[in-house]
């Protein structure tokens, strides 16, 4: 699946994207969260150190979200456009 | 009509504004515009970035305006915000909503600067003179009721 990164995130993954197989129990956002957290020590410092937002195919989403049919995930800080 | 625009050049107010005079039943027509603004009193801002999510800040541009747009019967309604880096006092986002009556006018307009700073995907980062930093969100934004 393809991650996309943005802004202050983005610059502390170090990357603009990364494709990643998951595996099949990896159903929800939270698990994507979770396996990412153990992935490397990259995403778990994002994760557990700063505020971040995650969108499925464009569309702001909750933790809960099932990822069954999403084809891109974006995570980015919170917003502050305007 | 709605017209949503994202672009890094900047846009000619006064152009925009006539558009919308030309109609002759919707009287009332309130604009926003947002600027950039240098309020730390100890760093000088050089340049003020602004980073966006293309597909999905389009989409959410327009959803918003599309809400407006019904909820207080607009005839016409302009958004457009920049990207790119930006200098001190540059124009950054402009709103244009119109309508028959003043109140709806004003409602539809605050609405969509209000939704679209808590959920549409920009980000500023400030480069001053001393260092480069991204903004953090204002968590009183976060508190209005939609």
């Amino acid at each position: 699946m393809k991650i996309i990164f943005f802004a202050k995130i983005r610059e502390l993954i170090g990357k603009e994207e990364e494709n990643i197989t998951f595996p099949e129990d990896v159903r929800t956002v939270n698990d994507i969260v979770s396996f990412l957290k153990e992935y490397n020590k990259i995403y778990y410092n994002v994760f557990e150190n700063y505020d971040f937002l995650i969108a499925c195919d464009e569309e702001l989403v909750n933790m809960d979200y099932k990822i069954s049919e999403t084809k891109e995930i974006a995570i980015f800080p919170p917003v502050t456009g305007g | 009509m709605i017209d949503v625009r994202i672009q890094s050049n900047n846009f000619n107010f006064g152009e925009e504004i006539k558009k919308f005079q030309k109609n002759k039943i919707d009287g009332a027509v309130v604009c926003f515009l947002g600027s950039v603004r240098d309020l730390n009193s100890e760093e000088e801002l050089e340049k003020l970035e602004i980073e966006y999510y293309p597909k999905m800040a389009k989409k959410v541009l327009e959803e918003t305006a599309k809400k407006a747009f019904d909820k207080w019967n607009l005839s016409q309604c302009l958004i457009i915000h920049r990207f790119g880096k930006l200098n001190v006092n540059e124009q950054i986002v402009l709103i244009i909503t119109q309508t028959q009556h003043r109140k709806d006018a004003f409602r539809a307009n605050e609405y969509i600067i209000d939704f679209l700073k808590i959920n549409a995907p920009f980000w500023k980062k400030e480069h001053t003179n001393k260092e480069s930093y991204w903004v953090e969100q204002n968590k009183k934004d976060l508190d209005i009721n939609f």
